[in-house]
């Protein structure tokens, strides 16, 4: 039962002091860990803003190899919201059912190839890559096989196995995307580079500069959390072979399912903010231009609210996790990873018997003085019908 | 059959009957406007703030203490708010009127 096991190393600091902290790049950062005070500081946007320089908020910073501001995601209310409404509805397309049936095209056939593949498959790279790659087609609106390109940089793109941040690896994205806007400038279509493009925002057009950074997020928001969650999800089922049973007969409880594994492995540890004055975090004194940050991770284990929070509950009826974040800069992209989650639970449920773990390779997130297990760099299984 | 009458923020008034599940479902399966209901009921996304008429709010009674940290943090707030995922259709909400919190 280990592989598909994620403990959570923040428990002692989170009910002794109720903050950690880690240096990152000489720009130190305090750990918020109690879901109460994740909220309350997601919410008090005035007092730890997102706004900051580009790249700041992120963890680990970005700010040596991006300039880009990501759009909305690094802006601050009020201008925050003229953004957003103008891509909220976009983003919800997920909902609609001529979505939803591609995507469960796109799942079905990726587990139809890893059952009938002679011989293991390594799910990060093989399954879980492929299904979020081509899964972006749709959000994105543009051909299927635009996807290959976005297979063939694999998982590392912006993270490489040496260096938490790799600058090159990185530009790939960037001159990626300017290469595409470009495209959509000469050519229109009715893909997300040309509706922005074509977007208003208080009289004038989108600049080609908030285009990009709407787009480098709608890409790197969506990429390892998305990869994580499908990967360890297959992982959890291959230990837990009565919890594919289990949803197989309940089909009615797979909403619920989703929300709980999304809780369980909170595939994004935690987002930054900048504090805009002197205040002060459980007791902790939190300096003006100072960074804390919003650890979903342990809010998601929180004993004061979740009961038996390190056990995976699939039909948990109450489930206030914070793994796509909360309040203004609650996650964009949610509609559409949920929508994954979802048909996976459900192909899994239908296609696949059991799965056997031939290896597995935890990736280990190093937070000063904790060590979080995120997911996998690689994990060989067998599906078996 | 419970019935229940949503006014969206647009002053709309649309009332539908239900037997089981919550009034958020009840709300998204009728296209209510201003009911998003993300997390399919499991009070984690505030997607489906409604404030229950004064006169009703007997029926529905105050909300539970997580959902209570939910709304705390919604500008929009009154004493009146619920999120309506916690609120389970049964006979004794006949009747309910809420309005639907922008």
């Amino acid at each position: 039962m280990k592989n598909s096991k994620f403990s959570d190393p923040f428990d002692k600091a989170r009910q002794e002091k109720g903050y950690g902290e880690m240096n990152d790049q000489d720009d130190p950062v305090t750990m918020v860990l109690r879901l109460k005070d994740v909220r309350k500081c997601a919410h008090n946007w005035k007092t730890y803003q997102s706004g900051a320089v580009p790249g700041r908020i992120v963890i680990p910073s970005e700010v040596h190899i991006r300039d880009t501001r990501q759009i909305p995601f690094e802006v601050d209310p009020p201008m925050h919201k003229t953004y957003r409404d103008l891509i909220e509805e976009w983003f919800k397309r997920p909902l609609l059912p001529e979505y939803q049936a591609e995507l469960v095209s796109i799942i079905e056939d990726i587990v139809d190839k890893a059952l009938t593949k002679n011989g293991p498959v390594e799910v990060v790279e093989e399954f879980a890559l492929r299904i979020q790659s081509r899964a972006l087609t749709l959000l994105l609106n543009i051909p299927y096989k635009e996807s290959e390109t976005w297979i063939s940089w694999g998982t590392h793109v912006f993270r490489s196995e040496d260096s938490a941040l790799d600058g090159s690896k990185a530009n790939i994205l960037y001159d990626y995307i300017d290469a595409q806007i470009e495209n959509a400038v000469k050519n229109p279509g009715k893909d997300l580079y040309s509706i922005l493009l074509n977007t208003n925002i208080e009289d004038r057009k989108l600049t080609r500069e908030e285009v990009k950074g709407i787009m480098i997020l709608t890409f790197a928001g969506g990429r390892d959390t998305v990869i994580n969650s499908i990967t360890n999800t297959v992982a959890y089922f291959a230990e837990h072979k009565e919890s594919l049973q289990l949803l197989k007969d309940e089909p009615e409880i797979i909403g619920k399912a989703v929300e709980e594994l999304i809780r369980y492995f909170a595939p994004l540890t935690q987002m930054g903010r900048v504090a805009t004055q002197d205040t002060v975090v459980c007791e902790h004194a939190v300096k003006k231009d100072t960074r804390i940050s919003l650890c979903w991770a342990s809010a998601n284990r929180d004993e004061t609210v979740f009961e038996n929070p390190n056990e995976v509950v699939l039909d948990r009826k109450i489930n206030p996790h914070v793994s796509f974040g909360f309040s203004h800069h609650k996650c964009l992209g949610a509609t559409h990873a949920r929508q994954i989650m979802k048909i996976l639970l459900q192909t899994l449920t239908k296609k696949v018997t059991s799965i056997e773990i031939v290896d597995a390779q935890e990736k280990i997130e190093e937070l000063g003085e904790f060590k979080r297990k995120v997911g996998f760099n690689s994990l060989t299984i067998k599906f078996n019908k | 059959m419970p019935k229940i009458t949503f006014i969206t923020s647009e002053d709309e008034t649309i009332s539908v009957e239900g037997t089981s599940g919550s009034v958020m479902q009840l709300a998204v399966d009728n296209d209510i406007k201003g009911i998003e209901g993300d997390c399919g009921g499991v009070c984690s996304c505030a997607t489906c703030h409604v404030f229950i008429h004064p006169d009703h709010f007997a029926k529905t009674g105050a909300p539970g203490e997580i959902e209570k940290d939910m709304l705390e943090l919604d500008d929009n707030v009154t004493e009146y708010s619920r999120l309506c995922c916690q609120l389970e259709i049964n006979d004794n909400l006949d009747g309910l009127i809420v309005t639907v919190a922008q």
